[in-house]
């Protein structure tokens, strides 16, 4: 077992950093269904983490919680090493945590570029009475926050729909310019929320190859929930399985693969 | 052929962040301001300032300020007429309790004064939204115009109870009260225009309106962002307010010079405006213009038509009006929603690849 | 002082019925709302209109006649016959008929799946036109409307009372009439919706239209007889309100006082619809009654304190919005992402 603060150097040569996160005894309710039961786990910096489980396992809610959207009732989520205090998603966003959603939610009546600006928002600091000028510091601060939006939308590689609504775009394309919007924050952690959902196999590929050069060329610390455990086994440093609330399993890929709790999980187990 | 971008490459972000990237937008842009400012005073005459170009101006900057709660935060709000009640009402105390300040500075305070009540009566849209929220605006719309009925210190304790402007002047030339020049009023309240639609330009195309717009569009989303809800919607609230305070300040002291507030600042007015960004356009400064400029005319056109040509009672005009306005708004809404300043955007595009479509 | 307390009491009768007749209007808004969530601005308008039919029928005035005497010189106004009411009554019913299919067929068929707002202003729309349409058939000016409602104070209640009290409660007759009326009409509502098949097909429309689509529900049958059902209450309320105060414009804006009634009774809930009437009709003549009683007010603000109906119910609602978003008997708002 790695202490904390370790770093290790996985088989493909990265450096695996400290504990980013730390989710301890989370447990959350709705009314009287528990959603989450008493799940610890941990993300690391710069590694790529999975959490996985049939439908209805809790996953979503799981991601909710550390995205600071839910709140559990028991349990608490040290980020950095400190206790997270009750926060507003909107502070959340400004410590750092991006997300991307199942269900698409960008701004459909925006553009392409204006959707991945407003993942800057946390960047600039302009006032109103600036803004209505346009004149010196928000300009300035305009054209810098545009550059960097400008690097990411080359990276992922959706130039040619730069100035396109977003209500136009195919859904591969959509679930990209998230992706965009959520990267351009420089996030310190990055949740993806089923990435692959709904995609073809060309699609998924794609999907995986950017998540993988996220995470080589930014160095970013990616959380990700999928149920296509073929996709989740190559792309994941460490994996959370959960099935009804529970964990059932926390470990690498092949310790996953191996597991006979997630085996029966997934391919369920004679009842007698 | 003429209208085109071919070759107008943007070397820095600066050129692609303008207000008209494209060339030709850039110079019309230019003449239309030249002949606003250099051509029509010259022309302008009683008729056209009082019948067109002064409600039209005037209802420009509400319309630009409903369009930036409404159009780009998503807010509807059916509290405009009373707003403007507050803009002239805080004119008209702001003249008569300080008659030595330029009434230029009074204008813009019964903006800023606007921004706050406004502001106040935002506070709900925390908590609720869509019709809800416009269901509560209402509130204000009654409340504010009861209580301008009501508390004769507003109206100076006259015994009317109307307000009525007193005469001011900006470089030695009266724009308001009774000896007023068409083109001195027209000229007034052409600077408040553009003040205020460059003002709601720059702010709509940074990353306030980028807050404003992701409230509108998905507001949970948004706040997962990092848009802080609670000051991007105020901030709409209080930005429209002020454009709206503005224009009614306008409104009573350019325009009409004498107020009776159940009468000008009624509900009617509150859907008026709202009409205008309808059919202009919502999210739109153009279509602001272009809703204003339409609802200002239809009346006049209809009257033309309607009295002059055909005869019929005014009455029977002013009905028609109603229902081509109800009409129209319908018709908008299923086949446009974004109104007049979309069929503007669709016609510059097929310009722009005019005459080889292919 | 007694005497205070039984004034206030009166006020009190009043606004309880003055409340009936909001919930009236009310009922109308909760009925489209349920079944298409559209939020209808449109209802006030339509109570005017069938009231200006209702009359216009009743008297046998020429449709449009006067944009016809304008455009060709002529001077038509009646046909010259009179329509008994019950007569009457059934054909503007029938115009309100056709009314909800035009309105389904031309407008809201188009706006299907829009979301709520665009719904609303479309609503606001067609009120404009509506409004104008109406004028234009039948003419602006305020008309009497009597169909046979008892009118007047209510002789014995005023005497029975007096026996027993020392003080003659004044209670008018045709606010009595209407509270009947408003409590058989929403008994018929309520058994036409829990038991008729057609009933349940609205309320399985309300829960989900998808699910109710595919289970064979025609759709678009089921808005329309919404909209007639909603014509028939707007009649009522018009026929309420027209009798009580003529026929005219500010019929419409009963409308905006049903507002405030549906945020705070919550807008999908029919109990919560009457319920949110009593209160408000209530509220606003007592708040009245003692903001123009009390000295303490004038003293207070330099001011008294009058026709406060105008926005009280408003400010009421607002203030409860912000506690309770969703009203008294709505159902719960759960967000999700």
């Amino acid at each position: 077992m790695l202490d904390n603060s370790e770093s290790y150097v996985t088989e493909d040569g990265r450096t695996i950093g400290g504990v980013v996160m730390e989710m301890k005894n989370i447990t959350l309710r709705f009314g009287g269904v528990v959603a989450i039961k008493d799940i610890s786990f941990d993300i690391r910096e710069g590694e790529i983490r999975a959490i996985i489980g049939p439908n209805g396992a809790g996953k979503s809610s799981m991601l909710n919680v550390i995205s600071g959207f839910y709140v559990p009732q028991e349990g608490e989520v040290l980020f950095h090493g400190k206790p997270r205090p009750q926060l507003r998603p909107y502070e959340v966003a400004q410590q750092g945590i991006a997300r991307t959603f199942q269900n698409i939610a960008l701004f459909e009546g925006m553009t392409v570029l204006d959707n991945v600006m407003t993942g800057r928002l946390n960047k600039m600091s302009s006032g109103l009475l600036a803004q209505a000028i346009w004149r010196g510091k928000a300009e300035k601060e305009e054209i810098e926050n545009r550059e960097k939006a400008e690097k990411i939308i080359d990276f992922l590689e959706i130039q040619h729909i730069r100035k396109t609504p977003v209500s136009r775009l195919p859904y591969g394309l959509k679930k990209r310019v998230e992706l965009a919007r959520a990267l351009v924050s420089e996030p310190s952690i990055l949740l993806l929320d089923e990435p692959m959902a709904g995609m073809n196999v060309e699609e998924k590929e794609d999907m995986s190859r950017f998540i993988l050069d996220v995470n080589d060329e930014f160095g970013t610390t990616i959380a990700l929930i999928e149920h296509d455990m073929g996709v989740v086994m190559d792309l994941s440093d460490r994996v959370v399985v959960m099935d009804y609330g529970k964990k059932i399993g926390d470990g690498t890929p092949s310790d996953i693969r191996n597991n006979q709790a997630v085996i029966d999980a997934y391919l369920g187990v004679a009842h007698d | 052929m003429f209208y085109r971008e071919a070759g107008d490459f943007k070397t820095s972000y600066t050129d692609d962040n303008q207000t008209f990237p494209i060339k030709f937008d850039r110079y019309r842009y230019y003449v239309v301001l030249a002949i606003a400012f250099g051509v029509i005073p010259f022309l302008i005459n009683d008729y056209w300032a009082n019948a067109f170009l002064l409600p039209f101006l005037i209802y420009s900057i509400a319309a630009i300020g409903l369009n930036i709660l409404t159009g780009y935060c998503g807010q509807v709000s059916l509290g405009t007429g009373g707003f403007m009640a507050v803009g002239a009402y805080a004119c008209y105390k702001l003249m008569t309790s300080f008659p030595d300040v330029n009434i230029f500075f009074h204008v813009i305070a019964a903006g800023g004064v606007t921004a706050i009540v406004c502001t106040a009566f935002g506070l709900p849209s925390l908590r609720i939204k869509g019709f809800y929220l416009a269901v509560a605006t209402l509130a204000a719309q009654f409340f504010l115009v009861w209580l301008f009925n009501k508390v004769s210190w507003f109206y100076n304790y006259s015994a009317s109870g109307q307000i009525n402007a007193p005469e001011r002047f900006v470089f030695g030339v009266p724009v308001t009260g009774a000896n007023t020049d068409a083109w001195a009023t027209y000229l007034f309240c052409l600077v408040f225009l553009t003040i205020s639609a460059i003002i709601a330009r720059n702010l709509t195309r940074g990353m306030q309106g980028r807050k404003w717009m992701a409230i509108r569009d998905m507001d949970i989303a948004a706040e997962i962002i990092g848009v802080n809800p609670m000051r991007a919607k105020l901030s709409a609230f209080a930005v429209s307010g002020f454009f709206i305070g503005i224009s009614g300040a306008l409104f009573f002291a350019v325009y009409l010079g004498a107020v009776e507030v159940g009468e000008v600042f009624g509900i009617q007015k509150s859907f008026l405006v709202l009409f205008m960004i309808i059919i202009g356009g919502l999210g739109s400064i153009f279509g602001s213009f272009a809703g204003a400029a339409f609802l200002v005319l239809l009346p006049v056109v209809l009257k033309l038509i309607g009295v002059d040509f055909l005869g019929w009672p005014t009455d029977i005009v002013a009905h028609f009006n109603l229902v081509i306005v109800g009409a129209l708004i319908i018709v908008f809404l299923i086949a446009e929603p974004h109104g007049i300043a979309q069929l503007w955007r669709v016609a510059k595009e097929k310009l722009r690849l005019w005459p080889f479509p292919h | 002082m007694l005497e205070q307390l039984y004034f206030a009491m009166e006020v009190f009768l009043n606004g309880l019925m003055a409340g009936v007749l909001y919930a009236l209007v009310a009922l109308g808004f909760v009925l489209i709302f349920k079944a298409s969530g559209i939020f209808n601005y449109a209802q006030g308008v339509m109570a005017l209109f069938s009231a200006l039919t209702l009359v216009g029928i009743m008297d046998g005035q020429v449709p449009f006649s006067h944009i016809i005497n304008a455009t060709f010189g002529t001077d038509i106004h009646h046909f010259g016959w009179h329509v008994p009411a019950l007569f009457a009554i059934f054909g503007t019913v029938i115009v309100m008929v056709l009314f909800a299919w035009i309105v389904q067929r031309y407008i809201f068929r188009h706006l299907v799946g829009q979301e709520p707002i665009i719904l609303f202003m479309a609503t606001i729309g067609l009120a404009y036109f509506l409004e104008g349409v109406g004028d234009l058939m039948w003419g602006s000016e305020i008309k009497k409307l009597d169909v046979g409602l008892p009118q007047g104070i209510n002789d014995t209640i005023d005497q029975v009372t007096y026996e027993m009290f020392g003080y003659g409660f004044f209670i008018d007759n045709l606010d009595i009439v209407a509270t009947v009326v408003a409590v058989l009409l929403v008994i018929g509502l309520v058994i036409f919706a829990q038991y008729s098949k057609e009933g349940r097909a609205m309320r399985a429309v309300a829960d989900d239209h998808q699910a109710a689509l595919s289970v064979g529900v025609s759709l678009n049958f089921i808005w329309i007889m919404v909209w007639s059902v909603a014509g028939f209450v707007a009649l009522v309320a018009g026929i309420m309100w027209g009798t009580k105060s003529g026929v005219q414009f500010s019929l419409s804006l009963i409308a905006l006082k049903a507002l405030p009634v549906l945020m705070l009774g919550g807008f999908t809930s029919i109990p919560g619809a009457i319920v949110g009437g009593l209160i408000i009709g209530v509220g606003e003549k007592l708040f009245e009654f003692f903001m123009s009683s009390s000295a303490l007010a004038g003293e207070l603000f330099g001011f008294t304190i009058s026709a406060t109906e105008n926005w009280f119910a408003y400010v009421l609602a607002l203030i409860f919005l912000v506690f309770r978003p969703q009203g008294l008997f709505g159902e719960k708002i759960i967000e999700r992402v």
